[in-house]
């Protein structure tokens, strides 16, 4: 099953090779990873979209939090959450599809970020099935190049992920408090 | 006052406790020697950096502290991979330091530039590169804290040489507190109460005690556990020590050399109860066969460790000295009659002991290696002997015919089984203690991969006794193939061989040498008696394999017993 884990950490240099060397050495799967700074500079924070049966999950969490410079860890897959991801899509502007490029970026809420005399460059957030769907909807029009930021994500509700203690697991499961 | 970092990375060191450190000059960690020239901390110069972190490997092994060592830059850097690799296998505590070429030139392929942080992630607990000389005395407080605390192992701290002449003021901090890094200590009560209702009421309990056991120093707790509950204990290779082997329920190592009785109590058990051990295939053979009649307990102080290859059905994760603390005082609440409830289990493994116990021809003309072992072993009962192994054969057999009163007195290279590292950890162990007898288990393949240390024993007066199980072959992969490819012994053969006796006078040191079982014991007693590092060549039989053998992957009915 596909997991998305938050994970907050040290904004240090290196941490970044630690996770993924992490995933690589032990054979995870990283299906995308995001990282950038929170609230607080000191901290960074990695979102990290990966595959793997329960007890796969269960070694990366313990994996991740065995990391020193990781601070939290949280399968936000186990509860209510909200990811999205931003696309940046460049495409022919031939012409003949100018109109319906406009018309699929609308329906999309996206919007045109650079227009130049033969592409448009297209700006589209959503979760991960709308951009799929606006990616399959534009394929025929034209489509060039494409950048994806990867996946973020927050719990739904009160529910924080933060330096400053949170809802977390206590059982002495592996996740740090 | 300001002081440079050379002199703040001493003077950390002996804040921190540390008495010897083992190391390697070079260019880029001139300034470090240049402070060393009369400082208050001892250094042993060794012959090649892998003999040093082994050395500081078998310190800590069997001091129980942290071991520390220090090379220069690029090669010097990259010889203690290997080292470090296994000290991280085993949760050795390490410090080492690395020098690094100055901080302006990392990255542009500098003369003696290696990323050694980079080519020791996979294998190092942590690592720090230093950019700041106001920052090594809490990197270095900080490394230590990590090294030594919750699962132990390797910590690397990386020197640019600039900042080893830049100048701060030093203050060695008391305590560390890292938000990110906080190991638990006290296992969880209601998971511990769990294991003592499981206790209770299993008929079959076996105690499986892994090298956590040891780091946690938790054998006197063990002690009491065992005998109270009259739990029969097994160990891995890892734990030899850490449950004396005279003890009526010590049943041994397990796994695939282990002993019948040990694996048939993990095969018919219906409680196994780890502590501090990992589940490594070595001891499981094919995992899903692994204690299949058993609930079981596992108690670590590492969480991944937990669930990791086999499944768990009280998991515990705590420091093993205080949850054992914790399990002892429960143990005696409600207690049930004990030596009754597991009368007809001890005496099923009695049986087995009996029925299958370990041996060798002991009618042999020639010098069984079986047999130097147990020599060795009586001639050093008393004096409180710290063994140390390579990897083979030969450190099957230690493991097998030595006996242990105490933990840290079998330094082995257990998860990572790397030759050479019996004779440099050997060498670790006497610099702690020189007046204890230090003895490594070798064989003539597994010597010559650090062989050079000899020259250390020598130059610091470490009178580390070598006995070479000499069979001419590199034995362990020559009854693999004795076993498993037809007898073809593909460059196993050492026919080679250089004089070992001569080599040893070579380098200073002493050379004996036993040809028929008569000469074994005269030739201990010389090698005891001097007061010098010896090495001993014992001619064996070539053709001595190790039993009882699971082969890899297969269950204890596949078990070889001759």
């Amino acid at each position: 099953m596909r997991h998305t884990i938050s994970v907050l950490v040290e904004n240090k240099f290196g941490v970044l090779s630690r996770v993924s060397g992490l995933f690589s050495g032990r054979g995870f799967n990283i299906e995308s990873l995001t990282v950038g700074e929170t609230e607080d500079p000191a901290v960074s924070r990695m979102t990290i979209v990966t595959r793997g049966d329960e007890k796969i999950i269960e070694q990366i969490n313990k994996q991740l939090n065995k990391l020193i410079d990781v601070i939290k860890v949280r399968d936000v897959t186990t509860e209510d959450y909200v990811d999205r991801e931003l696309i940046l899509v460049k495409v022919n502007a031939e012409e003949k599809n100018r109109a319906e490029i406009l018309r699929m970026t609308d329906i999309f809420r996206g919007r045109v970020v650079d227009v130049a005399s033969k592409t448009y460059t297209l700006e589209v957030t959503g979760s991960e099935g709308k951009v799929e769907a606006f990616l399959e909807m534009v394929k025929p029009l034209g489509l060039v190049e494409v950048a994806r930021t990867g996946k973020i994500a927050l719990s739904r509700g009160g529910k924080i992920l933060s330096t400053k203690g949170s809802g977390e697991d206590k059982k002495g499961t592996g996740t740090k408090k | 006052m300001k002081i440079n970092g050379a002199q703040i990375w001493n003077d950390s060191l002996l804040a921190e406790g540390v008495d010897v450190i083992f190391g390697y000059p070079g260019g880029a960690v001139l300034p470090i020697y240049d402070v060393l020239y009369n400082s208050k901390l001892k250094h042993i110069r060794v012959r090649h950096e892998q003999g040093a972190v082994h050395m500081a490997d078998g310190y800590a092994r069997a001091t129980g502290k942290c071991g520390v060592c220090l090379v220069t830059s690029g090669p010097g850097a990259t010889n203690t991979v290997t080292g470090i690799a296994n000290a991280y296998m085993d949760s050795i505590p390490l410090v080492v330091f690395t020098g690094q070429v100055n901080i302006g030139l990392i990255g542009n392929d500098a003369f003696q530039e290696a990323d050694i942080i980079g080519i020791t992630r996979p294998c190092t607990k942590h690592s720090f590169l230093v950019t700041d000389t106001a920052d090594i005395a809490e990197t270095i407080k900080k490394a230590f804290y990590i090294a030594t605390s919750g699962k132990p192992g390797p910590v690397l701290i990386d020197l640019p040489k600039d900042i080893l002449t830049g100048m701060a003021e030093f203050s060695y901090p008391k305590s560390i507190q890292m938000r990110s890094y906080n190991p638990t200590v006290a296992g969880h009560p209601a998971q511990i109460k769990k294991a003592l209702t499981a206790i209770k009421t299993a008929r079959k309990p076996v105690c499986y005690i892994g090298g956590g056991l040891i780091s946690a120093n938790a054998s006197k707790e063990l002690m009491t556990f065992a005998t109270t509950a009259k739990i029969p204990v097994t160990t891995t290779l890892m734990a030899m020590g850490a449950f004396p082997s005279d003890n009526e329920l010590s049943l041994g190592m397990l796994g695939m050399h282990g002993t019948y009785s040990a694996n048939m109590a993990i095969r018919d058990s219906d409680l196994i109860i780890s502590l501090g051990a990992r589940f490594d295939d070595r001891v499981t053979g094919k995992l899903d066969e692994f204690g299949a009649n058993a609930k079981i307990i596992h108690v670590d102080v590492d969480p991944g460790s937990i669930g990791k290859n086999v499944g768990v059905d009280i998991p515990v994760v705590g420091d093993l000295l205080s949850v054992m603390k914790e399990m002892n005082k429960l143990l005696k609440k409600g207690e049930p009659n004990w030596a009754e409830k597991h009368a007809e289990w001890l005496s099923i493994i009695n049986d087995w002991k009996e029925a299958h116990p370990l041996g060798y021809d002991t009618t042999s003309k020639l010098i069984k290696p079986q047999y130097v072992i147990e020599r060795l072993y009586e001639a050093t009962k008393g004096m409180d002997p710290i063994w140390s192994t390579e990897v083979g054969q030969t450190q099957m057999w230690a493991a097998q015919f030595l006996k242990f009163d105490n933990p840290r007195t079998f330094l082995t290279s257990g998860g990572l089984g790397t030759m050479g590292f019996g004779y440099p950890a050997a060498l670790g162990a006497q610099a702690a203690f020189p007046k204890r007898p230090t003895i490594d288990i070798a064989g003539d393949g597994s010597i010559q991969m650090n062989i050079q240390e000899l020259g250390t024993a020598v130059e610091y007066g470490l009178n580390t006794k070598v006995a070479i199980l000499n069979n001419g072959f590199l034995g362990m992969v020559r009854q693999w193939q004795e076993f498993f490819h037809g007898k073809r012994y593909s460059s196993t053969v050492m026919g080679d061989n250089p004089d070992f006796v001569k080599l040893a006078e070579a380098y200073g040191a002493v050379g004996l040498r036993a040809e028929k079982p008569s000469e074994v014991d005269p030739v201990i007693k010389e090698a005891l008696k001097v007061n010098k590092p010896v090495m001993i060549d014992f001619v064996c039989d070539p053709d001595e394999n190790v039993f009882p053998m699971i082969p890899a992957g297969k269950t204890v009915n596949d078990m070889m017993l001759s």
